[in-house]
């Protein structure tokens, strides 16, 4: 088993129509044995900036508090908030200095731009490759399952009450086809002027 | 091969350790203390590498204690974890990364709230309502899902942690027989009866000093 799947959990990230979504399973566990039921993998970056880290617990907290460093001085700096794509660039940067001793996680960006309100959504590996994406992205330890059914589900200009049914049907049929993400989901919908946060309950099994 | 237990309640963290070091397969002594007060109001259960325990769990106190003799004031709880959390991670990639796992808790008596949190080696930090390291997780996690309330008196409390114990003892091949147990409340931490293979059927009665 690779040290990815070590903790478990599943993300995905999707575009509406001047919406973004981004999901995340709950569950945290070590190899098979779940310890949590409570840990999300999401964290806002921005009021319209979203950053969902698949991967090694202990590393999605290390690049987390790295990462929010790094952006904290840059908006000190600039005297403006980082946009999607600057932000990006920075991950990117940070996981490739590493690249020989990497941080097991696969950050993706789900974000509108904070000035032109223009969605943005990308995710990379865990040496920064970025991977720009008009659609969905996934990760996590049920990516293959969550590729299939974004692939299905997944159509052009969705208003937000399909996208999060989308998301959450995506999410939920992936994590159960997946013995070490799910027990519970949450979803982010980012709207110009508003963010709704939604829990989903999922098979308990 | 060890097991700390830790459990919130809504006014009061308990947390467990087995006594026994062992070293290979000899068991060296019973009453061994895991257990490490950080503050007051703050108690840890360590397990892990023999040597990598107490002098991981003192370098924590030791900072807690200079923060709070720099500032005035002691870290807060969550501080505390994520304090931890950062060491464990920061030593992961380095020549000696510390192997040592944590049930950290603590109750705040000014926001009346309790804390617990599951850190283990890696540096992975997750905050729990009862949460186990090492082989007696595996017999526990289950004892609490099915008996565990939030709202817990002290007896209650540590009849549900007898019962996780009487488990660990039953099922578990490695032998542990004295279980250290600790308590942070309103009045700070505290001691309670050692839950011992002789006396864990008997109906041992809590005395908290409030």
């Amino acid at each position: 088993m690779s040290i990815m799947d070590y903790n478990g959990g599943a993300l995905i990230g999707m575009k509406g129509k001047d919406c973004v979504a981004i999901a995340t399973d709950k569950r945290f566990g070590i190899q098979a044995q779940t310890v949590s039921l409570d840990f999300t993998k999401v964290f806002q970056i921005n009021p319209h900036t979203y950053m969902g880290f698949p991967g090694l617990a202990t590393d999605i907290f290390t690049v987390y508090e790295k990462i929010m460093f790094r952006k904290r001085l840059y908006e000190l700096k600039e005297n403006r908030k980082i946009s999607p794509k600057a932000l990006a660039s920075m991950v990117s940067n940070l996981l490739y200095e590493n690249r020989f001793s990497p941080f097991f996680v696969e950050p993706m960006i789900v974000a509108l731009d904070e000035v032109t309100l223009e969605p943005y959504m990308c995710d990379m590996d865990l040496i920064g490759c970025v991977n720009k994406s008009d659609n969905f992205v996934v990760g996590g330890t049920s990516s293959s399952q969550l590729y299939g059914l974004c692939e299905a589900l997944w159509e052009p200009d969705m208003e937000e009450d399909q996208l999060f049914e989308t998301i959450s049907q995506a999410l939920v049929s992936a994590c159960n086809r997946d013995a070490i993400s799910g027990w519970g989901a949450k979803v982010y919908i980012i709207k110009k002027d508003k963010i709704i946060v939604r829990d989903i309950k999922t098979r308990m099994d | 091969m060890e097991t700390v237990i830790g459990i919130k309640f809504n006014d009061f963290v308990l947390i467990a350790t087995d006594m026994t070091a062992a070293h290979s397969i000899m068991v060296m002594k019973d009453d061994e203390d895991k257990t490490y007060n950080i503050t007051n109001q703050v108690v840890m259960g360590v397990t892990g590498e023999a040597g990598d325990v107490p002098r991981f769990a003192e370098y924590i106190t030791q900072n807690v204690k200079l923060y709070r003799m720099r500032n005035g004031y002691d870290l807060s709880i969550p501080a505390i974890a994520t304090f931890t959390r950062k060491t464990v991670a920061e030593h992961l990639r380095s020549q000696s990364p510390y192997q040592v796992n944590f049930m950290l808790g603590g109750y705040n008596p000014i926001e009346k709230k309790s804390h617990l949190y599951f850190i283990d080696y890696l540096g992975a930090q997750v905050d729990v309502p009862y949460g186990a390291h090492g082989y007696g997780g595996m017999m526990t996690i289950t004892v609490m899902d099915r008996y565990y309330k939030p709202d817990a008196n002290y007896q209650e409390a540590y009849d549900l942690l007898k019962k996780c114990i009487l488990e660990v003892q039953k099922r578990c091949i490695i032998n542990m027989p004295k279980f250290k147990v600790k308590i942070s409340y309103a009045g700070g931490v505290q001691e309670l009866p050692i839950i011992t293979k002789d006396n864990i059927e008997q109906n041992v009665i809590v005395n908290v000093k409030e």
